[in-house]
């Protein structure tokens, strides 16, 4: 391992700075007593209260909330199920499936969002009545999310020894009994980590609930319309404070891994 | 048991069918149909007229991409040799904007791009400027520099931390030089990472609409603005848009082919 | 007569086309320690697994205790199996991986509790109740795995090469503890090996196998002095083998010379296999020697010494515990005794 240079350094303080300027000046300009966006022309907390109070942001973040929790977990379990049959499917069948499932992964996300808004038009038009909303909203979250966890929790069952089932068996455990008693505590921590993905992307998402989301505002999409129209800095009081949560919890997962190792040696 | 472990797939796969087979055929449908269902070339051949549109998106995300390339080759470099403790510090600085809403971090630049913008005024102390930087193809390419970065330091990053400094130092053991130990072994060793990072810079760079309608104006139109014009915008074509959609996928399939043809290792599907 | 316990008819197993077991009949009897003894592929796992119903013949049958139970899943088995890497539950500790079976048959907790813990002592774990089985060593692991085989009462139990990942030392000792184990449960052992002298030591019974066929079976002291075929001959000890002809009746033709031997019954002038383990062979001065020939290597084993010997082209071992200078023209003589005939292998 070489320490870096001092040119080496400088190049990793500008890049750093080029990557954190733009988040600093927004939190920054979110404290501006007035609505420049340039003139900081003095301290206030106003506009982090109007957030809350902000009826428009509130609704939009339960949402993205509720439509995150739910569609992770049904994409959790669909996935895993999915991984689990596919393991024991012919290498041909099994690389058709991943090749498929790896279409939302890799195609531009415009592509996505177009192509299930099309569907769903295209439903509409059998089965009439309204579907865009959270019902749409719904499938293309957990859409995008499956794929994720497929693609982690399959490893994980490929890693796993074949015979410890067929330890479960010979003990006495039915086909399901060895699954729900040996394989996944096996391969829990990749169904656990794949949910936590599908949480992140899913709140995160824009471009995909853009097109399948009809008249309902997740959060990224109130985000897109406030950047479109208002002008008020309550839009950087909401980057701040996305900010220091996701900070908070990037923080508090790093501290619980690295007590991780301590306390297995404490075990014995 | 195979047989009864099997089926648990079905659930995933009738999903899979309808939510991502289905639609994608829905694009293919529309692309060569009209309105009233009839099969036709005029929505690709009426595509001709976008043209420089398409050429702007390709270029724009090929600039946008190599200077991703080139910022991020010898950031990636120094973060693999540093100690563990402060790689995975390091890590968390470069991951953390990467978690951040993408819409808030144009939005960013959009205010400090902005004529009395951030910059101008810092120029102005200067008694320089003011310059017009917002709504130019300079502003839509560092838009897309600044949110896809991270996605080419990554993967970069990933590689050449499997690359142990025993390499780097036989190749100096052996007489090379900085140039050499760059393109005879770093290159070749890092290439993986170089592919991977590409295509995702390329990718979400080259489909963009939010980058260049907030840093673009109405006056530098990519694809993916088209596109979304088509669908759920002012013109309202959703055969012509699922044309363009179409070639879209099309243009990123081919560049896909091409990374992977300078990268002739076989990967597993998925960076995860 | 022994009561069978486990018999195997006609079976016949098949992986992605390769033949693996082309019609294996093979009787086990009760309360016997048998071993399954043969090179990578001979298919001896693969017998012990369609026992223990992890493989389905694609024909045959399988019987235990007189029933049919080849459609039988291993979780309806009266089987159970030590595995060769263990499979121990990582998620568990101790106890809970060894009461692991009695947890599903939903044995009293107290009832539980004493065996787990009898049986923990039985293999020597005696206060390893609540350690991870990821921290404990190859050999401690081996322990685990056969207490929660054997906590379930099984009449058979299945061994698939359990000492493999273990050093010299601790595999003799666990082989001996295995033979006591199996002795003061009376139970039926079914070992599956590669090592002859495991086999050897340990069993009541040796199948020798190759290529999905069963060379010989009996005991072990059997299959070492008389060996059915130069192949079992060869991988049971160590042996010289050459090609001879039966003259007659108690006389054959080897390496030029005739010898005396205790073998009758063959056709006049057949071509058989001559079997001589290295340590029958005497080594005598030149002029005594039936044969002679020169020592070209000479290597020290601890035990005895191994000679390498050119005798007119042929290379001959022999073991001794005297040594001999490379270079040293010595005479070899073979007891009646120590020649074993067998006829010519085919393949």
């Amino acid at each position: 391992m070489r320490k870096p240079s001092a040119l080496g350094r400088v190049y990793m303080v500008l890049i750093f700075s080029f990557m954190y300027v733009p988040i600093a000046v927004m939190a920054f300009f979110s404290f501006n007593a007035s609505k420049s966006r340039s003139v900081f022309t003095g301290f206030t907390l106003s506009w982090y209260k109007n957030l809350f109070r902000d009826e428009m942001i509130l609704s939009a973040l339960g949402i993205s909330l509720i439509i995150a929790l739910v569609a992770s977990v049904i994409a959790t379990v669909l996935g895993t199920m999915a991984s689990i049959g596919i393991h024991s499917m012919h290498k041909a069948t099994r690389s058709v499936i991943m090749n498929i499932s790896y279409m939302p992964v890799i195609n531009p996300e415009i592509i996505t969002g177009v192509s299930m808004m099309l569907l769903f038009v295209v439903a509409k038009t059998w089965m009439g009545g309204k579907i865009f909303g959270i019902p749409t909203l719904m499938i293309a979250h957990i859409t995008f999310c499956v794929p994720y966890v497929i693609f982690n929790v399959s490893p994980k069952l490929r890693q796993m020894d074949v015979r410890m089932w067929e330890a479960a068996l010979d003990l006495g455990c039915t086909p399901t009994q060895a699954f729900f008693k040996v394989v996944l505590p096996e391969i829990m921590p990749a169904v656990l980590s794949s949910f936590l993905i599908c949480l992140t992307y899913s709140i995160d998402d824009f471009i995909i609930s853009y097109f399948t989301s009809g008249t309902v505002q997740t959060l990224p999409i109130a985000i897109y319309s406030m950047t479109r129209k208002k002008v008020s800095p309550e839009i950087n009081a909401l980057s701040t404070i996305m900010f220091v949560v996701i900070l908070s919890i990037i923080l508090l997962i790093n501290a619980r891994d690295s007590r991780k190792p301590k306390a297995e040696s404490l075990r014995n | 048991m195979k047989l009864k472990s099997r089926i648990c797939a079905a659930p995933y796969l009738v999903w899979m069918v309808a939510f991502i087979v289905a639609p994608l055929l829905m694009v293919v449908y529309f692309a060569f149909t009209d309105g009233s269902g009839h099969f036709t070339w005029t929505n690709l051949s009426g595509l001709s007229q976008y043209a420089p549109v398409f050429v702007r998106s390709i270029l724009l995300a090929a600039i946008a991409t190599v200077i991703c390339l080139v910022l991020a080759y010898p950031l990636s470099f120094m973060l693999s040799r540093l100690r563990a403790s402060k790689q995975r510090i390091m890590l968390m600085l470069v991951m953390l904007p990467m978690w951040m809403n993408f819409l808030l971090r144009t939005y960013a630049w959009m205010t400090m791009l902005e004529k009395n913008g951030l910059i101008n005024r810092f120029f102005g102390l200067f008694g320089i400027g003011p310059f017009n930087m917002i709504n130019t193809q300079g502003a839509v390419v560092l838009g897309m520099v600044y949110n896809y970065l991270p996605y080419m330091i990554l993967p970069l990053y990933t590689i050449m931390v499997k690359i142990d400094d025993s390499l780097i130092e036989a190749a100096e053991d052996l007489g090379a030089g900085m140039f050499y130990k760059v393109t005879k072994v770093l290159l070749p060793l890092s290439l993986p990472g170089i592919t991977t990072g590409i295509t995702m810079v390329f990718v979400p760079s080259i489909s963009t609409f939010i980058i260049s309608r907030m840093l673009g104006g109405g006056g530098n139109l990519l694809i993916g603005d088209l596109i979304e014009l088509q669908f759920l915008g002012n013109s309202y074509n959703y055969n012509l848009g699922s044309a363009m959609s179409l070639v879209l996928m099309v243009v990123v399939l081919l560049c896909m082919s091409l990374t992977n043809q300078l990268d002739s290792e076989t990967k597993e599907g998925g960076v995860f | 007569m022994e009561n069978t316990i486990v018999a195997l008819k006609d079976i016949v197993v098949d992986f992605d086309g390769e033949a693996v077991l082309t019609g294996l009949s093979l009787d086990i009897h009760d309360k016997e320690f048998v071993t399954l003894l043969g090179p990578s592929g001979c298919g001896k796992t693969t017998t012990l697994r369609v026992i223990g119903g992890f493989l389905e013949p694609k024909s045959g049958n399988v019987f235990f205790g007189g029933k049919d139970i080849t459609h039988l899943p291993p979780y309806k088995r009266q089987v159970n199996t030590v595995f060769q890497k263990y499979a121990l539950f990582p998620h568990l500790n101790v106890y809970e991986n060894v009461a692991f079976g009695l947890r599903l048959r939903k044995v009293d907790e107290k009832e539980l509790k004493t065996r787990v813990l009898e049986m923990l002592e039985m293999v020597g774990l005696h206060g390893f109740e609540r350690r991870d089985p990821t921290t404990l060593s190859g050999g401690q692991q081996q322990r685990v795995a056969i207490a929660r085989a054997l906590v379930n009462h099984p009449k058979v139990l299945l061994l698939d090469e359990p000492l493999g990942a273990l050093d010299l030392k601790l595999r003799k000792e666990m082989q001996t503890e295995l033979k006591r184990i199996q002795q003061s449960l009376d139970i039926t052992f079914i070992y599956v090996t590669h090592d002859q002298e495991e086999a050897l030591t340990m069993s009541d019974t040796v199948v020798v196998m190759r290529g999905g066929q069963i060379q010989q079976i009996g005991t072990p002291v059997d299959i070492y002095n008389e060996p059915k075929n130069a192949y079992v001959a060869d991988f049971i000890g160590e042996s010289n083998i050459l090609s001879g002809v039966m003259q007659r009746d108690f006389s054959v033709e080897f390496a030029g010379q005739e010898f005396t031997c205790v073998d009758k019954g063959f056709p006049k002038r057949a071509l058989v296999d001559v079997v001589v383990r290295p340590e029958d062979i005497q080594v005598v001065p030149a002029i005594q020697g039936k044969l002679s020939g020169v020592v070209k290597n000479v290597i020290f084993k601890g035990v005895h010494y191994e000679i390498i010997v050119e005798q007119a082209g042929t290379l001959w071992k022999i073991h001794s515990t005297q040594s001999q200078r490379p270079g040293e023209i010595i005479g070899m003589n073979i007891g009646p005794d120590d020649i074993h005939i067998m006829n010519k292998m085919e393949g």
